[in-house]
């Protein structure tokens, strides 16, 4: 291997030797190259997974190692979901698993087969904004909004399940979601506003 | 809150860019989707400090799906690598920092050492342990608290002083003690990620998660040997940021050398680990203060040295020991200010930077004083308040910290602090109360910003400012709307995007001052501009002049005759224009506001209970307040404040960085493990502002604060467990171990 910083044997972006350049620009030429006495990986089998996601039945064939965060972000364009930590630590990547509100960055995709899932994309239709979403945006419940959509999703189960009977109570089932902007207290001033509505969510 | 003059024509006071935050559609750097997009991940080193000797890819480089392994050893030469200037072309400027993937240095454990790019992230992320790195290994130092102790270790010293140095001394009132805090992390909730796409050979879009983009355009092009306009730099939604985007990491040339070199769009999105590690951090910093006043309280001298970390490899300062210097009135001031070089990356500003560190010390100190002087702590502050700033003997152009304290007294209650601490215990709680002051410089740059009014009476705005959660877009809307007299519904300010003419990075408390300036400036020649087209094409108004005339509720109106008047659409149309379409350039401070010297300030108020069996600390209550002149968007200013408020608490009382210094490694890097403030540790804040034009300031007489938000909470916060337990813990984080219980309870 080449001392690092012998930089002018390099090709690189001044354009010194185009020609050399063009093929080592070629990433086919490297792998094979490098490949030559190395182990010969098994190809990586697609599965089939057969999910619901925000109403519509999707039959898909997917590498099995992908989480659901990424089937749905990387594979299926469903970004409101997002990606704060992949560890389970951080809760931006919420979304409901048959009604249960599930952190999709440690779930493999796979072990989803038949499940309904709802994103903050099919929480409303569309259209319009969700009693949650709407008190949200009401009660300034978000800064830069990254954490927004798992912080909803967690908010509208914790009213289904009845736990937003006291500040308190909502303040505690909450604590999966982690909101570096701090809009702590707005967020439970609005999961209060519509958990008194007693309206069905 | 009811509390400007912008509530007569807009009906909405939500985030004009709220609702696509709320229902997912709101795009972050990530989240772009090019045609054959291929993904990268880092692979980093798991030593300190050293040299690769090599590295084996060839087992990665078999993997399925795996396209290229990019290290020094086939890194393409960036023009910005060049460490010879004598050989780097002209419009090429030395890359800030390490230089990613092209040398085999290692500078402190985690330091990306190849890059895996390959067709998926799944299999992107399969090959990562397949890299193996044979290293020699240096000896290296990652121990703060050991290392600032050999003067040899220190670069330096910058020092300053007035009157005579260590005058606190000559006194009976003095105090002096020395303060820690730990390396804290921004952790933002987005993750750093750069897409890279070379339309053309020569031309780069970006989309990248950064505080500037602007800057982010001009650091590329000139580490890439590009001009400007061939770069451009795309950041509509910033998940947060706390100053961590004020530069670019190396994500970004690292994006920008996978996609030439494989000739396709590259995305590269950072770990929650590598959040610690490779994005910035606030530095580890000891200092040492000693505070003496005569008997009536009035200060006779402060002294202030402060030592920071910096990496190796770059000088990274800041103004922590700034404060003291002008805060509050006292003759004999002297500062020392040292760095030291660890084997750490590089730090940089985060929320509130080096004054949130200064002002933790300073603010604790005068508390303390406060006590042997048998005096209220506000009294003494109030004692020593000065309108004119000491170091620059120029007038502050507005200081309204006494309204401050009124509030503050009132509603957290202060008439039942305790004078002596520990006195009051209830239901085995003890029970403080403390306050602290923040202060961080009011700035004013330059901004341009383009204006367009179409005759269906839209109004655009852009600048390619960014927007990483205070609600740029929302207060730039409501200036342009009490500017023009027009609902905001009509008004769409665009930004995030380097196309746009140029605007400041968002950081240092600055965006709304300087572009808010810009876009008010941006609306008065818009409206000369109207009236003038008004007495030129409108038959009503031929005979008069454009002085004569006002803009307002989208009509061109005569100012004697409000019955004589124009719709501006209908104007438009009649000078048969489809739109006016201007582009304004505002400057900086002019000769006039130079004259003064502009801070934004806080007071903080904190009532809170210290367990009196285990030293758990319940904040019961937060009283925090702003003096930044006009508070042009009420709900997203006092969000910004709540926010500093719960940043405070994980700098007061969760936040710290764990070295193994057998290793060098960051063994919390995580949010399971690095403890950030979640929701039921947050209590009942109450947020208020002076709301005072600051006339000298600027045209609209707003400041910034984001920074004031948080900057002298931390001290709120020790100053209220000393009032509640009569410990003074100087030392951040403050646990139960620090006051004196073995264990706490979970
Ligand atoms: S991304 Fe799933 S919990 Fe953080
Ligand atoms: S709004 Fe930014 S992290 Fe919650």
């Amino acid at each position: 291997m080449k001392p690092c910083n012998q930089h002018d044997g390099r090709r690189g972006f001044l354009k010194k030797s185009a020609s050399i350049a063009a093929l080592y620009f070629t990433p086919a030429m490297l792998v094979k190259t490098f490949a030559m006495d190395a182990i010969v990986p098994l190809p990586i089998a697609k599965e089939k997974l057969a999910i619901t996601i925000n109403g519509k039945l999707m039959n898909l064939e997917i590498d099995a190692r992908t989480t659901l965060l990424n089937l749905l972000r990387e594979d299926l364009s469903y970004t409101g979901t997002k990606k704060g930590c992949e560890m389970g630590q951080c809760g931006a990547c919420t979304i409901h698993i048959n009604g249960k509100r599930t952190k999709s960055c440690i779930q493999l995709a796979l072990s989803n087969q038949n499940n309904k899932i709802t994103t903050i994309e099919g929480l409303s239709d569309g259209l319009s904004l969700h009693p949650m979403q709407a008190a949200f945006l009401k009660n300034d419940a978000f800064q830069c909004g990254y954490c927004t959509s798992g912080q909803i999703m967690s908010a509208v189960a914790c009213v289904r399940e009845g736990n937003a009977k006291s500040r308190k109570s909502i303040q505690t089932y909450m604590d999966t979601n982690i909101c570096r902007c701090g809009a702590y207290q707005n967020i439970v001033d609005a999961i209060e506003e519509v958990a008194k509505t007693g309206a069905k969510i | 809150m009811k509390s400007n003059n912008y509530n007569t024509i807009f009906l909405e006071d939500e985030r004009v860019d709220g609702a696509d935050k709320v229902n997912g559609k709101a795009k972050y750097t990530a989240e772009h989707n090019l045609p054959n997009l291929a993904y990268a991940v880092f692979v980093t080193s798991t030593i300190a400090k050293g040299t690769i000797k090599s590295i084996d890819t060839s087992k990665a480089l078999a993997m399925p799906g795996v396209l290229d392994i990019i290290y020094y050893g086939n890194c393409p030469l960036v023009p910005g690598y060049i460490s010879n200037a004598a050989e780097r072309p002209k419009n090429v400027f030395e890359w800030r920092g390490y230089k990613v993937l092209y040398d085999n240095k290692v500078r402190f454990f985690g330091q990306p050492i190849a890059l895996i790019v390959a067709d998926t992230f799944e299999n992107a992320n399969a090959a990562i342990r397949f890299v193996k790195a044979d290293y020699e290994v240096e000896k290296f130092e990652t121990n703060f608290d050991k290392a600032r102790l050999d003067p040899a270790n220190l670069k330096g010293p910058i020092i300053y002083k007035r009157g005579t140095e260590k005058k606190f001394k000559e006194t009976n009132f003095f105090v002096e003690a020395e303060y820690n805090i730990p390396i804290e992390v921004h952790n933002a909730m987005e993750l750093f990620a750069t897409i890279a796409h070379w339309e053309t050979e020569d031309k780069v879009t970006l989309y990248d998660k950064t505080q500037g983009p602007k800057s982010t355009q001009s650091t590329v092009a000139k580490t890439f040997g590009l001009p400007d306009k061939n770069v451009r730099v795309i950041a509509e939604n910033v998940g947060g940021g706390f100053g961590s985007g004020l530069r670019s990491w190396p994500n970004v040339p690292a994006a920008c050398i996978a996609a030439k070199k494989l000739n396709r769009p590259v995305k590269l999105v950072l770990t929650r680990p590598q959040m610690f590690t490779l994005v910035g951090y606030r530095p580890q910093s000891w200092q040492k203060i000693g505070l003496g006043a005569d008997a009536a309280g009035n200060f006779i001298g402060i002294s202030h040295e402060a030592i920071s970390n910096t990496s190796r490899y770059e000088d990274f300062r800041e103004g922590i020991v700034d404060v003291s210097k002008f805060l509050y009135a006292s003759e004999n001031v002297d500062t020392k200010y040292q760095l030291l070089p660890l084997d750490l990356s590089t730090p940089i500003w985060m929320r509130g930077p080096g004054e949130a560190t200064g002002c933790f010390a300073l603010e604790s100190a005068i508390d303390e004083l406060s006590y042997k002087l048998k005096m209220d702590p506000i009294q003494l502050r109030i004692k020593n308040f000065t309108t004119v700033n000491p170091e620059n003997k120029l007038p502050f152009s507005d200081i309204n910290l006494k309204d401050c304290y009124a509030y503050g007294v009132e509603k957290i209650g202060w008439k039942n602090r305790p004078s002596i601490p520990g006195a009051i215990k209830e239901n085995g709680w003890l029970i403080g109360y403390g306050m602290a002051v923040g202060v961080f410089g009011a700035g004013k740059g330059s901004a341009s910003v383009r204006i367009v009014l179409s005759n269906d009476g839209k109004l655009l705005l852009e600048c390619a400012v960014s927007d990483m959660g205070p609600g740029t877009m929302t207060s730039m809307s409501i200036i342009a709307a009490d500017a023009m007299q027009m609902p905001i519904q009509k008004i769409k300010f665009k930004l995030g995007d380097s196309d746009l003419p140029p605007g400041p990075s968002q950081g240092g408390s600055g965006t709304t001052s300087t572009v808010g300036s810009a876009v008010d400036l941006a609306c008065k020649t818009l409206q000369q501009k109207i009236k003038e087209l008004a007495v030129q094409y409108a038959p009503a108004f031929s005979t008069t002049t454009a002085d004569a005339l006002e803009v307002k509720n989208e009509m061109v109106i005569l100012k004697t005759d409000a019955n004589t008047k124009i719709d501006i659409s209908a104007l438009l149309k009649l000078a048969n224009q489809e739109k006016i379409d201007l582009i304004i350039n505002s400057n900086g401070k002019n000769a006039e506001q130079l004259k003064y010297t502009s801070n934004s300030f806080s007071a903080h108020f904190v009532k809170l209970a210290v367990n009196a069996k285990d030293g758990t600390i319940k904040v019961l209550n937060v009283v925090t307040t702003g003096d930044a002149g006009k508070i042009i968007s009420p709900k997203t200013a006092r969000s910004q404040m709540l926010g500093g408020v719960v940043g405070g608490i994980g700098m007061a009382l969760t936040e710290k960085v764990d070295i193994d210094q057998s290793t060098g490694q960051i063994i919390n890097a995580s949010f399971g493990a690095y403890h950030v403030p979640l929701h039921s540790q947050i209590p009942p804040t109450d947020v208020w502002f002076v709301n005072k034009p600051d006339i000298h300031m600027n045209e609209i007489g707003a400041k910034g604060i984001g920074e004031i938000a948080l900057i002298g909470f931390a001290a709120a916060i020790a100053n209220a467990v000393y009032n509640a337990t009569g410990k003074r813990v100087r030392d951040l984080p403050i646990t139960p171990e620090k006051l004196g219980f073995k264990t706490a309870k979970a």
